[in-house]
């Protein structure tokens, strides 16, 4: 069974594209089948795991093996990869027959949905592997496919760009995985989960000298990893891929780029927690990154028109929060928010793709406006999902993120409390930009200028279905799973696939905390509708008076353009300068031209000897018949 | 066993020319295709064989051929270990697909042309199966001439400047290393390598005996700054000389060091290790910034290759397991993918006579097999997990790491830029709108050019996830080889 929910992703994604041929919907049908099979098998060994505690480490073939440096392939089942894999193969499922209805028009719906199964692959992989080596295969898998999906329209040059600066900032993050690897491997002897994890008591005192600085060995491989997991989950100072990726088609958006592939940083900062436990020092820079992240993210969001880039950095923020939970230890809130993530920015994303099919591919929320009417079923979707990312009371976005919120304040460390201020403020940011971009697309008046109102239509069944499911999940799963996640008796739950040094012990919180972000964010709701709807002159005129803010936040903090000037330009540069004046004009200049030149000068001159009268050789003879003789005279 | 089977091995591509240099067909050269073809199928075959017979538990060379050819002064000596028979197949393996390739890039003196690439296949084998530094030292030269040839007869526009910068620049290297052979003579009384192993050579001639074969190995593998002969001879040469010249001349310099430098000077290599690093990191990081800003795709190839070579130089010199393994993996993987991209690149060159990447552009839309075999060969030369290109490059900075963090996290950054230039050729070349008219005429890959593309990206793949066929036959080799350094430092 285990197998079976790994590889039939995969085979679907080879026969789904050979098979294209054989009848008109094969690809679709037939990869969305094989992954929904793929859910329904990871719901039961989710299940199993939960009843029975039926966990188990399955041993494929071996990959490689150099010395000491042996990794197999191998499929790990424990209580977190279970999660996982609930969380991939479920929203996949969804998404891929999503997707049937949303690019039902593109030619190369087969390559499309060929790639959806391929990263899927990927992403179990990734999660369901028992040493560093092949999480670094998924890593990079997913991020291939993810290159792949965001340039699909490759005609868009604007797509092409996305997709390989997707890859790029991954790769840097990966430099940072790779190298924290490296460290394993060299203090560990072994890059295998379970030993290294077992060895990492020994190593907590072990300081080492790094470049200079004297630094403790687990702080510093928990620094790398962390590197590799901002890059891969969008933070602060590596985010800036997220918000070009949404170039790509929105059902990719969706599953990758909201719910699947960037939580995979969360899910390696929690799998690394019986090291990230032994070093104070990373988890207070995975506590501040995330503060920082959610903060920026959620500014940003605020003042953005595009619909797909508001969830973007809506989802970027929220990654921050689920940072800032682990950082502060509340590995399994982390893990519980990303779950219940999952379902609400997934269903975002497709309502939004639900909008934007209506619109005939507009993405400008300016442009929009007012169609609640015409489009029933996505308006009380999008509504839901739109509670639930907020944190509305009893949604599942309630449940997680006010845990992380009290879990900061449980902490009690001034981290700790700077966290709990920063989530507090970062929900109420979340409100405003979550029910701007409602209010803008679905209340006030009709705005689009090149599609009439009647135009545009309620998506089909086949979109509207996994949007349904995604609403359950958006609404309940918060609630259904608090008490396995994070209840007192999580720990039976999680047994040894999350490492707590000290237990958090769950103290009375006091009832200020527990009432704050729920009533900031039930206000939110009118204040926005009245500032964004009825009575939009205060926010122009706050945007003329305060200009540079506005367009700060609009130009996302000027960090692409920060980064134009002092990395890719400068790189360009200085490669065309290695190229014409070091190998052009220093190398080959005095190396090979130059030698050759300096012959062909010495043989001319040297021709010039040869006058041909013999006067002249008769002189030079005598010159050194002179000169021989002296020197023999001499001695 | 006494059938000569390396004598075979080497001999069998020359006899073969020769019955090609007597065939006369004066129409499509049908015949000597035929020969060629067959004979280098053959000899693949019989590489084959000798790996599978091959013991892989022990170090020791085998099918040993011990011939006294000049007064018992130099002795005709071949052998085979874990290490070397891998090249022998690599060569084995890419000469056919080079054959193949003629077929739609040669358009004139289709007979000599394949004359050479024969000629040059029996030099390279006999570079790999050599136990004497002499009968090395021919071959290893010997190899120039056919290569020469190549690119100065068959090549592009200028081609004799580039065939002239190529000679020049590896004869002089080697006229250091042949002082060097003539100097270990003079030591040891000997040229046979397996008895030079056994003495050691006084310490005091070891550094400027290492030198001497460096500036030979250097400029052969190449190693920065003694790289731009290979850019221009790449540009140059016709496609089937670009794939031999990457696939496989590339590859002689690093087997170079693990056959000589490392085991006979041990001691200077330990002393010079600092060099290579510095020099080894440069070539990474500097040529995979030029190759970033070229608009020649074969010129980009060319400095990839440059970079990738990089990083086996630093395994190399790591002297631990992981890092000896994932240069020698790494040899032959960029044995596979380079040989791969300059096929690809030669595809595009026989459809519109341009290797500039700007002609290009949205080939996806009219060539979507060829662009989808060169995107596999892309994220392979980048390094994608999965693919041959990772393993070697994982290997050798996780070896690297182990003796210097700062060498290793240098490394690492050409990773990155590895990502970038390639990706960046990928887009410009196969993605984005078709701007230039003529591609909508073009024809995709027809069936032998998927035949020699498709068996490539098999092998990319297939040894990128299951390594242990290669990994396996030379596991013995190297430690043996890193066991006999370990006891030279320790028994100074």
């Amino acid at each position: 069974m285990e197998y079976a929910i790994i590889f039939l992703p995969l085979i679907g994604s080879i026969i789904g594209y050979l098979g294209k041929s054989i009848t008109k919907l094969f690809s679709e049908i037939f990869t969305s089948l094989l992954v929904s099979i793929s859910a329904i098998l990871s719901i039961i060994v989710f299940w199993n795991g939960i009843q029975k505690s039926n966990y188990d480490n399955y041993q494929i073939i071996e990959w490689i093996s150099s010395g000491d440096f042996v990794a197999n392939w191998s499929i790990n089942i424990d209580p977190l990869s279970s999660v996982m894999l609930v969380v991939v193969t479920f929203v996949s499922a969804l998404v891929h027959i999503y997707s049937i209805g949303y690019m039902s028009h593109d030619p190369h719906k087969p390559r499309f949905m060929s790639y959806l199964s391929l990263f899927t692959f990927s992403m179990l992989v990734l999660v369901a592997s028992d040493n560093f080596l092949q999480l670094f295969f998924g890593w990079e898998g997913v991020g291939l496919c993810s290159y792949l999906l965001i340039g699909f329209w490759y005609k868009k040059e604007t797509a092409n760009n996305a997709a390989i600066k997707a890859f790029i900032v991954n790769r840097i993050g990966d430099f940072g995985l790779a190298v924290g690897i490296f460290l394993i491997f060299f203090f560990f002897g072994s890059i295998n989960f379970e030993e290294v994890f077992q060895a990492a008591p020994q190593f907590a005192e072990k300081k080492l000298l790094f470049s200079g600085f004297e630094l403790n060995l687990i702080t510093l491989i928990c620094l790398f990893l962390f590197i590799g997991a901002m890059g891969k989950s969008a933070q602060f100072l590596l985010h800036t891929w997220l918000p070009d990726a949404m170039e790509g088609p929105t059902p990719v958006s969706a599953l990758i780029h909201a719910a699947t592939m960037v939580t995979a940083g969360v899910f390696l900062v929690v799998k690394c927690s019986p090291l990230f436990e032994y070093s104070q020092v990373a988890l207070n820079v995975v506590t501040i990154v995330g503060m920082i992240t959610a903060v920026f993210a959620a500014s940003v969001a605020l003042v953005q028109n595009d619909i797909k880039k508001i969830v973007a950095y809506s989802t970027c923020s929220q990654l921050g929060y689920m940072f800032f939970a682990a950082g502060v230890g509340a590995y399994h809130v982390a893990i519980f928010h990303l779950f219940t993530h999952a379902f609400f920015k997934a269903l975002l994303f497709l309502g939004s793709g639900s909008i934007i099919h209506a619109f005939k591919d507009e993405q400008d929320i300016r442009n929009m406006g007012g169609i609640r009417k015409k489009l029933p079923f996505t308006y009380i979707l999008m509504l839901v999902g739109t509670l639930a990312l907020t944190g509305f009371p009893f949604l599942s976005g309630f449940y997680s993120k006010d845990a992380i919120i009290e879990f900061a304040y449980l902490r009690n460390s001034s981290l700790g409390n700077y966290a709990v201020l920063i989530g507090i403020f970062t929900a109420f940011l979340t409100s405003i930009y979550s029910w701007r971009l409602f209010f803008k697309t679905f209340h006030g008046s009709y705005n689009n200028k090149k599609i009439p109102i009647n135009e545009t239509h309620e998506s089909p069944i086949i979109m509207l279905i996994p949007l349904f499911f995604l609403g359950i999940g958006a609404l309940f799963a918060g609630f259904l799973f608090k008490e396995i996640f994070i209840g007192h008796s999580s720990k039976d739950f999680w047994q040894a696939s999350i490492f707590f040094m000290n237990e958090i012990n769950h103290e009375h919180i006091p009832l200020w905390l527990l009432l704050i972000t729920p009533v900031l964010v039930v206000i939110s709701i009118p204040l926005t509708f009245y500032y964004y709807i009825y009575n939009t002159k205060f926010l122009e005129e706050f945007k003329n008076t305060s200009l540079p803010l506005y367009n700060f936040l609009l130009n996302k903090w000027y960090i692409d353009e920060l980064y134009d000037l002092v990395f890719v330009n400068p790189i360009k540069k200085i490669g065309s300068f290695f190229w014409k004046k070091g190998d052009v004009g220093t190398i080959d200049r005095f190396g090979p031209d130059g030698i050759s030149k300096l012959i062909k000068i010495i043989s001319s001159k040297a021709g010039k000897l040869q006058t041909g009268f013999i006067y002249d050789y008769a002189f030079v003879m005598l010159l050194g018949l002179s000169i021989l003789l002296t020197y023999l005279i001499l001695n | 066993m006494n059938f000569p089977i390396l004598s075979t091995l080497i001999f069998l591509p020359l006899l073969s020319s020769l019955f090609i240099f007597l065939s006369r067909d004066k129409k499509n050269n049908f015949s000597s295709i035929y020969i060629s073809l067959f004979s280098s199928i053959a000899t693949f075959l019989l590489s084959l064989f000798l790996w599978y017979s091959l013991d892989v538990n022990t170090a020791d060379f085998q099918f040993v051929e011990d011939k006294s050819w000049i007064n018992d002064f130099i002795k005709f000596k071949l052998g085979v270990d874990g290490i070397s028979i891998l090249f022998i197949v690599l060569t084995t393996f890419i000469t056919p697909i080079c054959i193949i390739s003629c077929i739609n890039s040669v358009k004139e003196r289709v007979k000599e042309f394949l004359i050479a690439i024969l000629v040059l296949e029996t030099f390279m084998i006999g570079v790999f199966c050599s136990l004497d530094l002499v009968i090395f030292y021919l071959f290893f030269e010997g190899g120039l001439i056919p290569m020469f040839l190549i690119i100065g007869v068959w090549g592009g526009s200028r081609k004799v400047y580039s065939a002239f910068k190529f000679f020049l620049f590896t004869l002089l290297g080697s006229v250091l290393m042949l002082v060097g052979i003539i100097v270990i003579y003079w030591l040891t009384g000997t040229t046979d390598i397996t008895q030079i192993y056994e003495i050691q050579i006084p310490e005091e001639y070891q550094n400027l005996l290492w030198l001497a074969f460096l500036s030979s190995f250097a400029v052969k593998m190449p190693m920065w700054p003694v790289h731009t002969w290979l850019p221009d001879a790449h540009v140059e040469a016709p496609t089937a000389g670009s794939v031999i010249l990457a696939a496989i001349l590339l590859k002689m310099a690093g087997y170079g060091f693990l056959r000589f430098s490392i085991p006979m000077f041990p001691l200077a290599s330990e002393f010079f290790t600092p060099l290579i690093y510095s020099l080894s990191i440069i070539a990474i990081i500097y040529t995979s910034l030029v190759a970033l800003m070229q608009e020649d795709m074969k010129k980009l190839i060319a400095y990839s290759s440059v970079a990738h070579m990089g990083y086996v130089t630093l395994g190399i010199f790591t002297l631990t397991k992981q890092g000896i393994e994932g240069s020698i993996y790494q040899m032959i993987s960029h044995g596979l993918i380079s040989a791969a991209l300059f096929l690809c690149v030669g595809v595009l060159y026989d459809r519109l006579n341009s290797r500039l990447i700007s002609t290009y552009g949205g080939l996806v839309n009219y060539l979507p097999k060829y662009s989808f075999l060169f995107l596999v060969f892309a994220l392979a030369a980048l390094g994608l997990p999965g693919t041959t290109g990772f393993l070697g490059e994982f290997l050798i900075l996780t070896g690297t790491f182990q003796k210097s963090y700062l060498a290793a996290m240098l490394a690492t950054v050409g990773v990155v830029l590895g990502a970038a230039y390639m990706l960046w050729l990928t887009k410009r070349l196969i993605f984005g709108v078709t701007k230039n008219s003529s591609i909508e005429t073009l024809s995709d890959i027809n069936k032998s050019e998927i035949i020699m593309l498709g068996t490539l990206a098999f092998f990319v793949i297939f040894f990128g996830f299951y390594p242990a066929p290669l990994m396996d036959t030379f596991n013995v080799s190297v430690n043996s080889l890193i066991d006999n350094y370990q006891l030279a430092l320790n028994g100074r």
